[in-house]
């Protein structure tokens, strides 16, 4: 049914339909409505789950890892920070092979403390062997948390994975979202049967040493699993589709067809990208986008298809890989490398770090400055008023 | 489509209100999307609400720089900021009156509205929170919404007393603009 949602309730209202057993969170904003209306759910008798309340995000990951590995469906959800907290048990969660699913509702890092959007948090887990898929919208956010649980706990795949949703804009941003009904969830979502669980009468150990005549095969059974679903991946999709009639796939691809100039980018602001496209278009100007809707594992294949003879790429990153090329620039740029249709250029842009807003004016800027020359990481909206008087007091004065 | 901008200090209710405006139009069959901008996150400071609504699903996720239209919740952010940057030619101001506040000068096609909004929220809700006062006047003065729709949007957020005193404000507010325009 149609409903008009804030974008954390309507992530509350379907986590809740994917009937966890273990919900563990520490507040963080923009996170917190998520859980707070999960809470909410529980205290009313709603659902049937336990909330557990935990003085930090390493303790709340560590309740999932644990409610997880007694075979229960769990769920966390963090921001910037309290993901960063997180992190050295969610690569134990990787590790030892464990569904976990959790929202992230992308933030700045700190310092200084920006309790603003981007996507630095998530994108600086990319190695941590996390599933990772980014929402455009609120509709998005509810899907792809459906497809999250699905995908983490297959046989074969048993990963945990991430939702990422832009902060504010999405966790905060109130827009119509088709909630699917209990009946639809269950049956796209059965109870999550477990492969292998802590139990006392068959006594198992996860995460155990390791040592160097055993760990190498264990991270490269990880790898191995994520190119098996890159293969399958589009099965799930499908069958998503036919279920809720929405489809899906790694990538989306915008206005491509004839296209020589394209985004490519991640998250909410594929949004603003589309109607800029929409504008130019109008005005015979032949631009497109290609959203990326799933970071781990990394859709090559599919963007170098997508992108096959289009001349000119602007890759938009919300994150910095600070003293290298922006991380998906870098992956995008690295999926080319020896490929015969290349596009000519790869440029990378910046934009939006810590709540800067991304306006149409700041995408045509990308797309005017995606010509004959190949840029890399150029910061768009940025204040050179602010840059003045520090540049001037430390380079100016020093002798290299 | 339109763009509505909403001016307030963190915690006089421009999320609600921004909230109630979007559903109002979801209950009309359009889209919107409502979403709030913070600043400095802290009790008392100006933020901004905004509401895009269009026929279609709405996409573009900046903030709203040129609104058609205008609420502002309190008025004395007017002394420091100018809440009418970027009011379309024609657009539309619904403004909180407040003592001592001088009105702002509008280009020729804009239109501002000052309306009593806490006068009438302190009277029929009983305290002075004019945001309801203010849709209903914005109803009225825009022609957006009917007030019956904007009526059954606050059914769905306010319940008991506090939904009965809402529904009376909403209603004042829009007969305000009715009667001295």
């Amino acid at each position: 049914m149609k409903e008009f949602l804030e974008g954390s309730q309507a992530i509350a209202k379907v986590v809740s339909l994917c009937r966890p057993g273990v919900i563990s969170a520490y507040p963080i904003t923009p996170q917190t409505h998520i859980v707070e209306g999960l809470a909410q759910l529980v205290a009313d008798g709603k659902l049937d789950s336990q909330f557990i309340n935990v003085e930090s995000e390493h303790s709340a990951a560590s309740l999932v890892l644990g409610g997880s590995a007694t075979g229960v469906r769990v769920y966390t959800a963090t921001s910037a920070q309290g993901l960063f907290l997180m992190a050295e048990v969610l690569f134990n969660i990787a590790g030892m092979r464990l569904p976990v699913v959790l929202t992230c509702a992308n933030r700045a890092m700190s310092a200084p403390i920006s309790i603003w959007n981007d996507q630095q948090d998530s994108v600086s887990l990319r190695d941590s062997g996390l599933i990772q898929f980014y929402a455009e919208n609120n509709q998005e956010a509810v899907d792809l948390h459906l497809i999250a649980y699905r995908l983490a706990e297959d046989k074969d795949v048993m990963l945990p994975a991430m939702v990422c949703i832009d902060g504010y804009i999405l966790t905060h941003g109130i827009e119509t979202v088709d909630m699917p009904t209990q009946e639809e969830v269950d049956k796209f979502l059965p109870r999550y049967q477990p492969p292998y669980n802590l139990d006392v009468d068959h006594p198992l150990t996860l995460g155990f040493l390791a040592d160097p005549d055993y760990y190498m095969e264990t991270r490269f059974a990880i790898q191995e699993t994520y190119k098996e679903i890159v293969k399958f991946m589009p099965q799930l999709f499908e069958q998503f589709s036919s279920a809720f009639g929405r489809s899906y796939n790694f990538v989306e691809k915008y206005h491509l067809e004839d296209a020589d100039k394209v985004i490519v980018a991640m998250g909410s602001v594929c949004g603003t990208i589309k109607d800029v496209v929409d504008e130019l278009r109008k005005k015979g100007k032949r631009v497109g986008l290609l959203k990326i809707m799933v970071l781990r594992p990394f859709p090559n294949q599919q963007i170098c298809n997508a992108l096959k003879g289009i001349s000119r790429i602007a890759v938009l990153d919300r994150a910095l890989s600070l003293g290298s090329i922006a991380p998906l620039a870098s992956e995008i740029k690295a999926s080319f490398f020896g490929k015969k249709k290349a596009p000519k250029i790869i440029s990378s842009f910046i934009a939006g770090l810590g709540g800067r807003d991304i306006t149409k004016d700041s995408i045509k800027e990308i797309f005017r400055q995606l010509n004959q020359k190949e840029i890399t990481g150029n910061f768009i909206d940025l204040k050179p008023e602010l840059l003045q008087a520090p540049l001037e007091t430390t380079l100016g004065n020093r002798s290299f | 489509m339109k763009e509505i901008r909403i001016h307030a200090r963190a915690g006089q209710g421009a999320i609600t209100t921004a909230y109630i405006l979007g559903e109002a139009y979801f209950i009309k069959g359009m889209y919107a999307y409502a979403f709030p901008h913070f600043g400095a996150a802290r009790m008392g400071a100006p933020m901004n609400a905004f509401v895009r609504v269009d026929n279609k699903p709405v996409r573009i996720r900046s903030q709203i720089y040129k609104p058609n239209f205008v609420i502002v919740v309190d008025f004395t952010i007017m002394r420091s900021f100018d809440c009418l940057a970027g009011l379309k030619e024609d657009g539309i101001a619904i403004i909180n009156q407040r003592e001592g506040v001088g009105i702002p000068k509008v280009k020729l096609k804009q239109k501002i509205h000052i309306v009593p909004a806490n006068k009438i929220a302190q009277e029929t809700i009983g305290r002075p929170l004019g945001n309801t006062a203010l849709l209903g006047a914005y109803a009225a003065a825009t022609g957006e919404i009917d007030l019956d729709i904007l009526q059954q949007a606050i059914k769905v957020h306010l319940a008991g007393k506090k939904q009965e005193g809402n529904l009376e404000a909403v209603k004042q507010g829009f007969e305000f603009i009715k009667k001295n325009v």
